[in-house]
């Protein structure tokens, strides 16, 4: 087991990739909070595994495929409504780029 | 208030004979829910103007002498989509979110004839053994208000235990609905992974989430699973198996069953007034004609390691559509999309949910996959021979449903760690994807406590009748909280 | 020093199914923004996935056109990002078990055949379309989302820009030809990514790749990789590193420009689909498919050359897409000549299909009229020039038979009414009978001349012809 389960610089990275932003104050709590968990998690390792298959689908059998019919539902203007902002029958965004900052 | 109906049956019957209207009993319901909101915080919606259609239309249209459910209040754990209907997941990112369908459950129950008498608070996204993590607030335990109701179902428990209504729906992905069952003194069925279709329930593991009944009793339970068990083409995982009649399987009938007891689940970190009072339950299953021995299902203490990589890796995964691009919770200062990811997701989710998508984010990384995702994986698999092996000999495994009864409001919150190790009696079933239900096996200190029986795949009706042989033969269904206990706030 | 190049290509096709791959929406476009779009397209929370049969059976016609072999135990995997286009924020994928691997094409470069191997084929969902507006915002339209689509990720076989362009176009011929997409570069139906790498002639360890974006035409790959390939030569003589970036190619300048340097891999957390089950595929779904697998292109070209005695270059020219291909097979079936099928396809059809920016489906053209002509053309109804007026009229539409009918374009081949006429314009000629006699070969034109005049063009030239010298040498 590694010394330390999981780096600040690492929580900082994780979040970045969850698109989480933490304060100073978060990073250190969950730091040391998920240090805990991945400790305890890291108990798995006393189980040798060597010859195991993992399990990544629960459904107790192969998978129906469903025919190739296409059935329109006519939802778009129910979602449309229930989206924060939209234009013409789009979703509209913010672009990926501040267009206000440096361009 | 007062409990008219200790059964759907009863209940029932009162419909079809017109003792009472469907439209008396819904106003009588929401008149009990609103009584006790104050003091439970068990619904984050109650539908009180569109139930009372429902049941003006009930009435109108005529009680189905056949259907249990009609004209009936039933209460949804609000991460079930109702169409029109706010639909949270107790999270802020859904605050206003109104979904366009109905998740099959609902499909099923409406057309049963069930009145949507209001969505059940529950634990943000359903992460939690405490109903404490809500965006909409902590739920309380009726039978002591300074308890927590267990979780995530928290508000079915407590909306059920305190008679509201006589059935509602929770779902289950480590213990959610068996564990609140147990702190509230109900009857709680997780059924078979792929029993119970999961459209319509808003994710959090898809490989252990379960939608199942919440109610008073296991006779109850049994006529809740004949409506919503069964095929959806909607979801691929939904199992094509026949489905019983679960009502007609309750025999009461035990003898010769055989029933093992896994020693881990009765060793160190349970209770000692738990242990006392399941070992009392399951002299109780001898006597009634069972046999029972000590058995051994040794990789289940990496039960909770298991369930504490792989149901993060999950629900980091659906979560992600959490954006506020198309629906929900939008920050209102994004100045680009980055910020706009960012900041609504930051501002949208809870700590408790940021922790677990931070838990899962992490075990899915390029770093970690192998040595986290992959290996609980395969520790998933061994977990489920280990039951393989006891089902080859055994029909049933039986043990408590959680190590401790209900404990205080706040007291566990603080440290995740002893809150995530309340969960290791009910993880399994979970991982293994098996049925598993809690019944009530008495107080302990004046909480409930529950038994716990656990099934092979498909095998409700044995879950369901070892469970009801237990309650017909005990009074511990019989006892009802007092909704002055602890002081109503 | 010289160098040799290695080129990796990943080409992603849309299936043309009728419904999207984990939804029932359908798979149409053009239509408004949003029109085909449910629940399960836009993310919602609660939905879930249905795998589509359609698809399945689509990339295992397409993995059979490439040589591969179908896993038949296989299963889908999340890959994870967020981005607008991207509903989930994970696209429904295949990482560890594609569909089919370890195929291969042939390609042939200036006459020279290599086979290039496939490393994989798997099958996943599109995006949506994300538009960029300068007014600082951005408009996603979900049509597209949950379009199936296949990935084909070639071997490092390719050595030369050349050889891109060959492997493109024979793959899109295949695919073509099996009839699962339109793949359409210009309509985005078929899209290519590309990689290069360059290193010393005879070293073992690849040299450090560039990605190129922005590539939309065959032509555009291979000029950017030409361009790509030049500029790693002069960065490595002159001394330089190549960086592990992205570029775009310029069309304008026919230049790469680069876009980003990467550092490291961006991880996508990849990890097996739980909302679906494993999809099996049994020896009888293989083997129905592989049974009603059209033929493909190397098949009718040797076809076209040794039954309809057609040469190599015309049988390729003809098969270079399956409708021109099927459009051949059709007028040859219904009785017209193959090579005179072939010119005209080759020669007129396609000049008009030029001139008008169409392709032969969007034409009036049937192959029942192009035979028809060619047929009366064959029995000396009518000749090539009048055909010349009739092919006007079949490119819109018109039957040939009845168009000539109409158009009194019958060309007058019998001799009993022929006789008659060259008998009244030799006895009113007498003058160049006697010039004919004298050895005046311009004499025989000038009859023919008058005999046209008065039969006005229809007399069938041949028989004339015919007919007068066997009637000057009788006098
Ligand atoms: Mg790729
Ligand atoms: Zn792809």
């Amino acid at each position: 087991m590694a010394e330390e389960p999981i780096s600040r610089a690492e929580v900082e990275h994780v979040a970045e990739l969850a698109k989480l932003s933490l304060t100073d104050e978060q990073a250190s709590k969950f730091t040391s909070q998920l240090d805990e968990i991945i400790t305890m998690i890291d108990g798995l390792n006393e189980v040798n595994t060597d010859d195991v298959k993992p399990t990544t689908n629960m459904a107790d059998a192969t998978a129906i495929l469903r025919e190739d019919v296409a059935v329109n539902a006519h939802q778009k203007d129910a979602l449309i409504n229930e989206a924060p902002e939209t234009e013409d029958g789009f979703i509209k965004v913010p672009a990926i780029i501040d267009e206000s900052e440096d361009a | 208030m007062t409990q008219q109906f200790d059964n759907l049956t009863e209940l029932h019957q009162a419909l079809v004979n017109k003792d009472l209207s469907a439209t008396e009993l819904t106003q009588q319901t929401l008149t009990n829910i609103h009584d006790h909101e104050d003091a439970l915080n068990a619904y984050v919606t109650v539908n009180d103007d569109e139930a009372l259609a429902q049941a003006k239309q009930a009435d109108e249209s005529g009680i189905d002498a056949d259907n249990v459910f009609s004209g009936v209040p039933v209460a949804y754990k609000d991460n079930l989509t109702t169409k029109g209907l706010l639909t949270t997941a107790a999270s802020k990112i859904l605050y206003n979110f109104k979904p366009v369908y109905d998740a099959d459950v609902v499909t099923r129950l409406r057309a049963a004839g069930a009145v949507t008498i209001g969505k059940t608070n529950l634990d943000e996204f359903a992460m939690g053994g405490s109903t404490e993590t809500s965006y909409f607030g902590t739920v309380h335990n009726p039978w002591d208000t300074t308890k927590v109701p267990g979780g995530s179902s928290g508000g079915s428990a407590a909306t059920v235990a305190a008679g509201d209504v006589l059935a509602a729906l929770g779902s289950d992905t480590g213990g959610s609905i068996r564990q609140p069952a147990a702190f509230n003194g109900i009857v709680g069925l997780k059924p078979t992974y792929g029993r119970v279709s999961r459209w319509g329930l808003i994710a959090f593991a898809s490989s252990l989430d379960q939608i199942g009944p919440m109610t008073q009793n296991v006779t109850d339970a049994a006529a809740m699973m004949n409506v919503i068990a069964g095929r959806d083409e909607r979801d691929a995982t939904s199992s094509s198996k026949e489905v019983p009649d679960y009502v007609a399987g309750l025999s009461g009938d035990i003898k010769g069953l055989k029933i093992g007891v896994p020693k881990e689940f009765l060793g160190d970190g349970i209770d000692e007034g738990v242990r006392d009072q399941i070992k009392t339950a399951i002299k109780k299953l001898e006597a009634l004609g069972a046999t029972v021995d000590e058995v051994s299902l040794p990789h289940s203490t990496h039960g909770i390691q298991a369930y504490y990589i792989l149901g993060p890796s999950e629900a980091s995964s659906n979560l992600q559509r959490f954006d506020g691009i198309r629906y929900g919770y939008r920050t209102p200062n994004a100045k680009n999309l980055e910020e706009l990811y960012v900041k609504t997701r930051s501002e949208g989710f809870g700590d408790e949910v940021k922790r677990r998508i931070m838990l899962g984010t992490f075990a899915l990384s390029a770093g970690s996959f192998d040595a986290f995702f992959m290996k609980a994986a395969k520790i998933r698999t061994l977990i489920i021979e280990d039951f393989k092996k006891v089902f080859a000999d055994y029909d049933v495994i039986v043990g408590p449903t959680a190590p401790t009864p209900a404990f205080g409001i706040g007291a566990e919150t603080k440290d995740p760690m002893t809150m995530y190790m309340n969960d290791m009696l009910t993880v399994p079933a979970n991982l293994a994807g098996l049925p598993a239900v809690s019944v009530p096996a008495g107080l302990v200190d004046g909480l409930p406590v529950g038994l716990q029986v656990i099934g092979r795949p498909f095998d409700e009706s044995r879950v369901l009748n070892t469970a009801f042989a237990f309650e017909q033969n005990t009074t511990f269904h019989e006892l009802k909280p007092s909704m002055s206990k602890g002081g109503r706030a | 020093m010289n160098f040799q190049t290695t080129i990796g290509l990943e080409v992603h096709v849309e299936l043309k199914t009728n419904s999207k791959i984990f939804s029932p929406s359908p798979v149409e476009f053009g239509d408004n923004p949003n029109a085909n779009t449910n629940v399960i397209d836009w993310g919602y929370p609660g939905v879930l996935p249905t795998p589509n049969k359609g698809v399945v059976e689509y990339g295992m016609r397409a993995a059979l056109a490439l040589h591969a072999k179908i896993n038949q135990h296989t299963h889908f995997d999340r890959k994870n990002y967020f981005y607008p286009d991207n509903p989930k924020a994970y696209q429904i994928s295949q990482s560890d078990v594609p569909l089919a691997q370890n195929g291969w094409i042939e390609i042939d470069v200036d006459g020279k055949k290599k086979k290039i191997g496939i490393e994989e084929m798997h099958i996943e969902e599109d995006a949506g379309k994300n538009t960029h507006n300068p007014n600082g915002y951005s408009y996603v339209d979900l049509n597209r989302q949950g379009t199936p689509l296949i990935e084909i990720v070639s071997k490092p076989d390719i050595a030369s820009p050349d050889e891109a362009y060959a492997y493109l176009e024979t793959l899109r011929q295949r695919i073509q030809f099996t009839g699962v997409s339109d793949v359409k570069m210009e309509e985005g139906s078929m899209r290519v990514d590309v990689n290069i790498s360059i290193r010393p002639y005879g070293t073992d360890k690849f040299g450090t790749k560039t990605e190129l974006k922005n590539l939309n035409s065959f032509n555009y790959v291979k000029k950017g990789l030409q361009f790509e390939e030049q500029r790693q030569q002069r960065v490595l003589l002159s001394g330089g590193q190549i960086q592990q970036e992205t570029r775009r190619y310029d069309e304008a300048s026919n230049e790469t420009i680069l876009m980003r340097v990467k550092e490291g891999a961006d991880d996508y957390r990849y990890f097996p689909e739980p909302d679906i089950p494993n999809v099996e595929i049994a020896d009888d779904w293989i083997k129905q498919i592989e049974e009603t697998m059209p033929e493909m292109p190397e098949r009718r070209r040797q076809r076209y050359v040794d039954d309809l005695g057609l040469t190599d270059y015309d049988a390729m020219v003809l098969t270079q897409t399956k409708e021109m291909s099927d459009f051949f097979e059709a007028a040859v079936a219904q009785g017209a000549d193959a090579k005179l099928t072939s010119n005209y396809l080759q020669g007129d059809v396609n000049a008009y299909l030029n001139d008008n920016h169409l392709d032969l489906q969007d034409t009036k053209l049937t192959p029942d009229h192009l035979a028809g002509m060619i047929k009366l053309q064959m029995d000396g109804t009518i000749s090539s020039k009048m055909a010349k007026k009739v092919f006007k009229a079949i490119m819109d539409g018109e039957e040939p038979n009845d168009y000539v009918k109409a158009h009194n374009l019958v060309q007058l081949s019998d001799p009993a009414q022929l006789q008659p006429i060259i008998d009244g314009v030799l006895d009113a000629n007498a003058q160049s009978i006697e010039d004919f006699k004298n050895g005046k070969d311009r004499a025989v034109g000038f009859l023919v001349g008058q005999i046209m005049k008065q039969t006005h063009g229809q007399a069938n030239p041949k028989i004339v012809n015919k007919l007068l010298m066997t009637s000057l040498n009788a006098r």
